[in-house]
């Protein structure tokens, strides 16, 4: 073993390194401050803060860390670093502070005190997992990263076992990740066989040549993208998200939503780019190696995701539950930023994701916040509630208006360019297909603003007047959801600085 | 008698990945569901170890097997954890009957 090798990867995966340190910290301390848990939120937010300033000072840098020793594939190691991971890195790190800070807020974690110190630990570990999804480039370390955050997430989602439906939340998570990660790795074993290597790279070399058997190949594919599918809830793989979204503690629901799903993004699109990329001209467009055609399944999947997703969203009374089949919907428009093969699509998905982290967590920030006060998310329960409550009403009216992709919020600007980067490709009907889908998400969207706005206010209706934190948390996310529907420019620019991908 | 090469062991694998999958959809215990999990990790580590074994591909898919197992045995237990949860709360672990998160 090459030492200066293994000094030099170590420097790469700095930002993980800090993350295990936090998650051994964060066990210690629970240990040792067993009498008063309220310094151990701190101490996490500090971990991820730390964790943050490593991978801002990995920006511009590439390379790959734990090479091969052996002489023919030498260059390529088990993770890449490059500026489009440090991306998405940087999106799981907002998340995660924000989490932090819903869950200071939040009624549900505040009522299991003493078990803060497992909650916070586990949360470190799902972004241990999320971290190394997003760099890793073999497959046996994205199996590995991708269990790490399931495991983890599995017992978060019924962490709080306060009512019953936590427990059924967690039971159906496991049982779906662990039936689809199982096919992942049995996809993962049959791809070993027919390359006899588990390096993206090199499987990408080897797929190139003539002696490939397309069947065995196609079949292990889409048995890998059941694990990646389940991870982002695109359609054949989405039955768990409704479920555990309505069951798992709120904070959860919303970490979900964002950091997980973009993590299982960042996977999907290195996947694709580095196994089956053969060519990108100067125009951005990637060729496809010709062994399996992704183009036509993921534009079937999209498809089929955001229609599944919103017309089942039309019918739902709880919020929770409609906020998950609107994030179904999402994972469909984000998934037309690949379909298309482009780095235009590619920047589009980068551009969503901005602005989905703050819409999405937005939502979930206001509901957290009612359903600490009434105990309930049912859409009924909000009659009149935009008058009672002003800040959070209108603040819950902006980030629905954005989710359905109006302007003058960021969510139009996240759906332009995706249709731009469709139109670019001269894939008209897609895009038109996509706009309808829009459409019907208003129903639902608008639904709750009648609630809120157009039904009388009762007796029972609460006010609910968020304290000086949680109101500078609403701001903090209400606020850039309007200016950058306005001002995108630095979001353009930012997207654009991080579409490297490492290549070969 | 004939000389046991790859192909025995790649249908062994494969008529366990087929039990799992059979026992996964038919079988309502959660505990059983869990197995046919187990039974398709195991049918994926005997792939690898038959494919380094028989393709002189090195020791790589041994050390991936034996990753495999040891992830197993941490799914298994909080797999267990998340059933006897279950069990606390519903007293039975059937997954058809555990389905009140609808509307």
């Amino acid at each position: 073993m090459e030492l200066n090798n293994l000094y030099q990867s170590i420097n790469l995966i700095l930002p993980e390194i800090v993350l295990s340190a936090s998650l051994v910290i964060l066990v210690l301390a629970d240990l040792i401050f067993h009498k008063d848990k309220r310094l151990i939120p701190y101490i996490a937010g500090i971990g991820i803060a730390i964790t943050g300033a490593f991978v801002i000072n990995q920006f511009g840098i590439s390379g790959f860390g734990f090479q091969s020793t052996s002489q023919s594939i030498r260059n390529y190691g088990l993770i890449a670093v490059d500026s489009f991971g440090v991306f998405f890195k940087l999106i799981v790190i907002a998340s995660s502070i924000l989490i932090i800070f819903f869950s200071l807020s939040s009624s549900e974690i505040r009522k299991i005190k003493d078990r803060v110190g497992e909650y916070y630990a586990l949360i470190f570990g799902m972004i241990l997992g999320m971290f190394f999804m997003i760099s890793a480039t073999d497959l046996i370390l994205i199996y590995l990263s991708l269990e790490l955050l399931s495991l983890s997430s599995y017992v978060l989602a019924g962490f709080t076992k306060l009512q019953d439906r936590n427990s059924e939340a967690a039971l159906k998570y496991l049982l779906y990740g662990a039936v689809s990660s199982g096919l992942m790795l049995f996809g993962i074993s049959l791809v070993y066989g027919l390359t006899g290597s588990t390096n993206l790279y090199v499987i990408n070399s080897l797929i190139q040549g003539p002696h490939v058997n397309l069947f065995t190949l196609s079949l292990a594919i889409i048995l890998i993208f059941a694990g990646i599918g389940y991870k982002i809830s695109s359609a054949p793989f989405h039955f768990w998200t409704p479920d555990v979204y309505e069951g798992a503690p709120i904070t959860i629901t919303a970490f979900l939503s964002v950091a997980s799903k973009s993590a299982g993004f960042a996977l999907l699109i290195r996947f694709i780019k580095t196994t089956f990329v053969s060519y990108i001209n100067d125009n951005g467009e990637w060729t496809l190696i010709n062994v399996f055609d992704w183009q036509s399944v993921l534009i079937a999947i999209s498809i089929l995701t955001m229609t599944l997703g919103n017309f089942s969203a039309l019918w739902q009374n709880n919020l929770k539950r409609m906020l998950a089949y609107s994030s179904i919907a999402h994972a469909g428009y984000l998934l037309l930023g690949l379909v298309v093969l482009t780095n235009q699509g590619l920047l589009a998905i980068l551009i969503y994701f901005i602005v989905y982290l703050l819409m999405n967590l937005g939502a979930f920030l206001v509901v957290m916040l009612i359903a600490n006060k009434i105990n309930s998310e049912d859409i009924d329960d909000y009659n009149g509630i935009g008058y009672t409550s002003p800040l959070l009403g209108v603040s819950l009216a902006i980030f629905l208006i954005s989710l359905t992709g109006l302007p003058p919020t960021a969510g139009f600007i996240g759906k332009l360019y995706l249709f731009v980067a469709l139109v670019d490709v001269k894939m008209i009907t897609v895009a038109v297909i996509a706009l309808l889908n829009s459409v019907v998400s208003l129903y639902y969207y608008v639904r709750v603003l009648k609630h809120m706005y157009l039904s009388k206010a009762t007796d029972s209706t609460p006010s609910i007047i968020p304290t000086f934190g949680t109101g500078i948390l609403v701001l903090v996310l209400v606020i850039p959801v309007l200016v950058f529907g306005i001002y995108f420019g630095p979001l353009v620019n930012l997207a654009k600085s991080c579409l490297v991908i490492i290549g070969f | 008698m004939a000389q046991v090469g790859l192909t025995h062991f790649l249908v062994v694998s494969s008529i366990l990945f087929s039990l799992g999958i059979y026992g996964i959809i038919t079988r309502k215990n959660a505990v059983m569901v869990l197995m046919g999990i187990e039974l398709i990790l195991n049918s994926a580590n005997i792939n690898f170890v038959a494919f380094s074994k028989y393709g002189n591909l090195g020791i790589n898919g041994q050390i991936v097997a034996l990753f495999v197992i040891v992830l197993a045995a941490a799914e298994a237990a909080i797999a267990l954890a998340i059933v006897l949860n279950i069990y606390k709360t519903y007293a039975n672990v059937n997954v058809d009957e555990i389905d009140h998160l609808k509307d």
